[in-house]
């Protein structure tokens, strides 16, 4: 705890950088804020509420499902809704939550002041909530994606499929891409460009790791997905034939570009949760993560291979023998890098002395739904037996054991273990251990059945089934635990809400962490560091706990870059000082450009051009106003505290 | 975390109890192909559920072991350092498992690609949004025929299928028979089916392809070779008009179906809808969805849209004394 | 006792090159663009090796326009490339001259591009290599008329006088983007024109 001293800079000039950082107060501070914490902490409430929409849309399935041959949905409604909720959880829900913890922390976790493009990461929150709108606007209207989340051709094709649904769709995700790869390209600059000095990239958080893996992942995979949504919107409006078989074209293509980004895309809705758990678990097991090393390399591995498994989405349609043997094998071996991180997992607790506060919990639950999704994605990365569970409840089962338990699961630790970080307050942790167990229970008995109708046969993206099919009985098991289950997550919110106001007050670090976002004050200030750390270790605030760490990072000596909003840039490897960014403060155009992007989507949605036109030529004048050239600066003696 | 690992060893006897009812399942598949793969199948479940087993105990292990409260700040290590043991064994371990199942995979992908002996015929079936038209080719027109829904083949005979759509994607899934193959819009793909036991098995369409792919079934009735021939002959000699009171419910077939359906033996010739040659025989209707008896085959061809709403088959209501004949006629009484 | 003090060495503030966070974001948007090509290649490469006549059905395209286009896009690289160390030596007074002139070289491109499209004899709605040929010569273009606005945006700012002969981050950007939306062309010429001369 020695090195923690939140306190150092004498009150003027902390006071000088807070009013320098701060966000202007008011109805244009809150339009125009670039302050990391704020766009981190509205992507994650954001993203919380399209969870909740997910959530009833799959409650309201399983309604329908608890019993064979019920008629509560037609099923126009039924495929609407099992669409839409597909494309909330992985599209508004999975990945923005991520987005929402490391935009938040990251900055605190590598000893900056803030991303590397401030006014971008605005753009990607804005951009992602008016998509998400967008998304959702065929809803009310009878009109929402009826295609699946995976919306194959040709049933997507205008002749089938002739409403507004898939226009929506696929304008909507290539609305939706540009917040991505915006908030990816910030991710990956942010990591290669402004650690902290000394923070080598060994010394980095596995949060960090996985985030900018998924980033630079996301940077080369959606542009499939965009092109390919683009190229179906073309078809519909402009009767191309890119996809129909009476053109020339092929449904098959659609499934390739597809699979090619929504393969990549799922590792990386899981490689940042699982660096959720490999900074967090530590801390809960008292000791430092065991193979660091082998866990970041897993990680990137993990991703590479993933651009090559894509056709395991595609077993079933006719591929040449040869092509299926490659897919399986590679989606087999990718286990490995898994079973590193798994190990490792494991290790850290039983070398470690747990601490069973509801943050553990969490990470130390995770880590059983990882093993079982992973051997239910084991057993269907096998082409052959693939041919029989493809399509079958059994996938149901695997998908939201990977995606919920390797996703949800963590998060929901995140937040009982950042909130206080957030808020300044504990959340309560006798709720917290009732939300974890309900949670837990629940979860397991709504999607563990699941594997057991999917290999008696159930076939998935149905409305009803027969009573002959003998799974009835399951499915009202599974809707039953699928109630307990959003009761868990029910009471996780109602716990962020009453801690709000009243939990109990938490200093700085109240669960004695390592690493650096725990040296600062909770909240933070708007400026994170009153000084700018060097560092040199991975746990700056436990080196004076452990043996072999020879040097001492340096807390309260560094640099204090306090002539207007500035943080310090470094070098990619070895984050050794060499340039002083300038930062932009508070600024409109963001929003301003995602207001314009909306009115752009907006026309090619409904075919009215010169609305396109018109915002299009909107977007440019924002452009233009965004890149103005600054007079020039000459060299800069940074300021220091030493 | 406990409650799980039992409930994997519940898995295995919950699913033998169930599986001989369950007509979709097919970890229980007696067929050349369906029971090489359900080999494979249990296999890996064997392994995943060990897996989970042993990954469970160690967590509950590792988490069981520090129940000490730690003293003072002090960590549980004195290095960053230590614990790589349990990665360099446990992967290995595992490498161990994945290529071995690697393996097995591709030998039973090569084991399942072609039949012992070759087939000797072929069907070809197309799949419509949203029933199943099998079309039985031969060498000379006039012995080749159509059916719909109902899938005839000899007993210990492997036949290829030839699947094409002309309309959306769909899946050809017959689970106790053989893995399932997507049915694209242009191009044809090919698998073979064979049945060692005589028996219905029932199929189900495996990729979503609209507002009525849950009811787009069929089954396919595995008959000894003397009744497979039987039935082939029936399926050629269709379905005269008779007179009486079979002849009025022809009438009304002209009248009201033959836009969209077809009969063997007969002048009508829809193509728009299924085959309707000798329906009586046919053990369902509607892909599958009603069991075949007059009560139902009245009630889909009045009220279609209330048992499969958004099919193709429009509601044809009809007087009594047109709708009764028509039933009689289509079920060959 | 810690105290406020001034560093002995001096850091750029912003920097240039890539010391400036833009040059690695640019990095990032030719990344991700970059790779929106390949998929829209891979696509025209998927239906012509599924495509039952030849492809291109009509035979391959006419060279007539599209070589001496290709030849004049290059040499506004030359000529932006050539522009820009004159102003970096201060043998002129801003970039201005050599970012016009290498806008109007685009918009040439652009025109004959159009004419070259106006005089195929398929639309873009015929079959799926035209759908495709007019998709990626289309986002071509668009990438084209975004790198035209640029530099006329650019030369307007260097006529403000802006961008300081030391180096400037606009201008490495502008210059960057250029140039790769030439290599583009050159892989996208190469593949929808030459390949498929000799097949």
């Amino acid at each position: 705890m020695a090195t923690i001293a939140p306190e150092r800079l004498p009150a003027a000039e902390r006071e000088k950088l807070t009013a320098t950082w701060e966000t202007a107060p008011g109805l244009f501070g809150w339009f125009a804020s670039v302050d990391h914490k704020q766009i981190g902490i509205r992507y994650l409430v954001t993203s919380i509420v399209f969870l909740l929409l997910g959530g009833v849309e799959a409650l309201v399935m399983r309604v329908q499902l608890a019993q064979p041959m019920q008629r509560l949905l037609g099923p126009e409604q039924y495929d609407q809704l099992f669409s839409l909720h597909g494309v909330t959880m992985i599209f508004l829900y999975a990945l923005p939550v991520l987005s929402g913890f490391s935009n938040y922390l990251w900055p605190l976790m590598l000893g900056s002041r803030d991303m590397a493009f401030p006014r971008l990461n605005a753009l990607s929150y804005w951009l992602y909530l008016f998509s998400g709108l967008f998304l959702y606007v065929g809803l009310p209207l009878g009109q929402a994606p009826n295609g699946g989340w995976f919306n194959y051709v040709p049933y997507t094709n205008r002749q089938y499929d002739p409403g507004m649904n898939i226009d929506i769709y696929t304008l909507g995700l290539i609305f939706l891409g540009i917040s991505t790869v915006v908030g990816s390209a910030n991710f990956v600059v942010t990591l290669l460009r402004t650690r902290a000095p000394g923070m080598s990239i060994n010394r980095m958080p596995i949060l960090v790791w996985g985030t900018f893996t998924a980033s630079a992942a996301n940077l080369l995979a959606v542009p499939a997905v965009s092109l390919a949504c683009f190229m179906l919107w073309l078809d519909r409006s402009f009767g191309t034939h890119f996809f129909d078989v009476e053109g020339h074209g092929h449904p098959l293509l659609w499934q390739h570009l597809f699979w090619a980004f929504g393969h990549p895309w799922v590792y990386a809705l899981v490689l940042p949760s699982m660096g959720i758990v490999s900074d967090g678990l530590p801390v809960f097991c008292r000791r430092p993560l065991v193979g660091y090393t082998a866990v970041a390399l897993a990680t990137v591995t993990t991703m590479v291979i993933g651009f090559s498994v894509w056709v395991h989405h595609m077993f079933a349609t006719g591929l040449p023998a040869m092509a299926i043997s490659f897919f399986s094998a590679a989606s087999i071996i990718i286990a490995i890098p898994s079973a590193i991180s798994v190990f490792a997992w494991i290790a850290t607790i039983w070398t470690g002395r747990p601490v069973f506060k509801t943050p553990f919990l969490f990470f130390a639950g995770f880590i059983l739904l990882f093993v079982i999704g992973g051997v239910s994605g084991f057993m269907t990365a096998s082409a052959a037996f693939d041919w029989q569970l493809t399509d079958t409840y059994f996938v149901v089962a695997h998908l939201h054991y990977v995606l919920l338990g390797i996703n949800l699961f963590p998060v929901m630790g995140g937040i009982y273990y950042w909130f206080p970080k957030m808020s300044g307050r504990m959340m309560d942790e006798r709720l917290g251990r009732w939300s974890f167990w309900t949670m837990f229970v629940g979860f397991n008995l709504a999607f563990f059945p699941m594997h057991i109708v999917g290999l008696e046969g159930m076939p998935r993206r149905i409305y009803t089934y027969p009573a002959e099919l003998g799974v009835g009985g399951w499915n009202l098991l599974i809707t039953v635990g699928a109630f307990l289950f959003a009761a868990g997550i029910l009471m996780v919110l109602v716990n962020v809400l009453v801690s709000l106001s009243r939990g109990a007050e938490a200093g700085p670090n109240p669960w004695d962490a390592g690493t650096l976002e725990w040296s600062v004050s909770s909240p933070p200030p708007p400026q994170n560091f009153d000084i700018i750390p060097i560092v040199a270790s991975r746990h700056p605030l436990w080196e004076d706990r452990l043996e072999d760490v020879d040097e001492r990072s340096q807390l309260g000596r560094g640099y204090l870059l306090d002539r207007g909003r500035e943080t310090i840039g470094t070098t990619p490897m070895d984050a050794e000082p060499n340039v002083i960014l300038r930062m932009p403060g508070d600024s409109l155009l963001p929003l301003l450009l995602a207001i314009a992007v909306t009115f752009l989507f907006a026309g090619l949605l409904g075919h009215w051009w010169i609305v396109s036109g018109i915002a299009f030529a909107g977007v440019l004048a924002v452009l233009i106003a965004w890149f103005a050239p600054q007079p020039p600066v000459g060299d800069e003696k940074a300021r220091l505290y030493a | 975390m406990r409650r799980v690992g039992a409930a994997s060893l519940v898995f295995g006897p919950a699913l033998l109890a169930g599986c001989s009812s369950m007509p979709l399942s097919y970890l229980d598949a007696d067929s050349p192909i369906g029971g090489r793969l359900a080999q494979l199948g249990w296999g890996l479940l064997g392994i995943s559920v060990l897996v989970v087993v042993i990954i469970a105990v160690l967590l509950v292990g590792a988490v069981a072991r520090g129940r000490s409260s730690p003293d003072g700040d002090a960590l549980a290590v004195r290095r960053d350092a230590g614990g790589m043991r349990w990665i360099y064994i446990g992967v290995s371990i595992s490498t161990v498992a994945l290529i071995a199942s690697v393996i097995w995979t591709l030998l039973t992908l090569k084991a399942v690609a072609e039949p012992a002996k070759a087939a000797p015929m072929t069907i070809e079936i197309r799949a419509r949004q949203w029933w199943w038209d099998a079309i039985y080719r031969a060498p000379r027109p006039d012995l080749q025929f159509s059916t719909a829904n109902e899938i005839h083949i000899p007993v210990g005979v492997p036949v290829r299928i030839e699947l094409r759509s002309d309309d959306v994607i769909h899946s050809f899934w017959v689970p106790k028979l053989a893995g399932k193959t997507d049915v694209i819009p242009g191009q044809a793909n090919r698998m073979w089916i064979e049945a060692t036991k005589p028996g219905i098995y029932r199929g189900q369409c495996a990729e979503y392809c609209g507002v009525e792919h849950a009811l787009m079934s069929f089954r396919v009735v595995a008959d000894p070779l003397p009744e497979f021939t039987a039935w082939r002959a029936r399926q050629l000699r269709g379905m005269q008009v008779r007179d009486g009171v079979a002849a009025a419910g022809s009438r009304v077939f002209a009248e009201h179906c033959s836009a969209c359906h077809a009969i063997h033996g007969t002048g009508f010739g829809g193509a728009y809808g299924p085959d309707l040659t000798n329906l009586g025989e046919r053990r369902t209707l509607a892909a599958g969805v009603l069991d075949n008896n007059p009560d139902n085959l009245r009630r889909w061809i009045e009220h279609a849209q209330e048992v499969k709403p958004g099919a193709r088959m429009p509601d044809v209501p009809l007087p009594p004394n047109e709708v009764g004949p028509l039933v009689a006629y289509l079920e060959g009484r | 006792m810690p105290e406020i003090t001034t560093a002995s060495r001096a850091l750029p503030i912003g920097g240039t090159g890539r010391l400036t966070t833009g040059w690695w974001g640019m990095a990032c948007l030719l990344a991700t663009e970059g790779i929106l090509f390949a998929y829209l290649i891979f696509s025209y490469a998927y239906l012509g090796a599924q495509a039952p006549q030849g492809w291109p059905p009509g035979g391959p395209p006419s060279l007539k326009l599209a070589l001496p286009n290709t030849v004049l896009l290059l040499a506004s690289s030359l000529v932006l490339e050539v522009g820009h160390w004159r102003f970096r030596a201060r043998r002129e007074k801003t970039a201005m001259p050599a970012l016009l002139l290498t806008a109007a070289m685009g918009i040439v491109f652009i025109l004959v591009q159009l004419k070259e499209w106006t005089n195929k004899g398929f639309g873009f709605a015929t079959d799926a290599y035209s759908s495709s040929y007019f998709t990626l010569t289309g986002f071509h273009l668009a990438h084209v008329i975004a790198g035209v606005i640029a530099l006329v945006v650019l030369s307007v700012w260097a006529w403000q006088q802006r961008f300081p002969h030391e180096g400037s981050l606009h201008l490495m950007l502008g210059r960057i983007y250029w140039h790769f939306v030439d290599l583009v062309w050159l892989v996208v010429f190469t593949t929808v024109y030459l390949v498929p001369q000799h097949p």
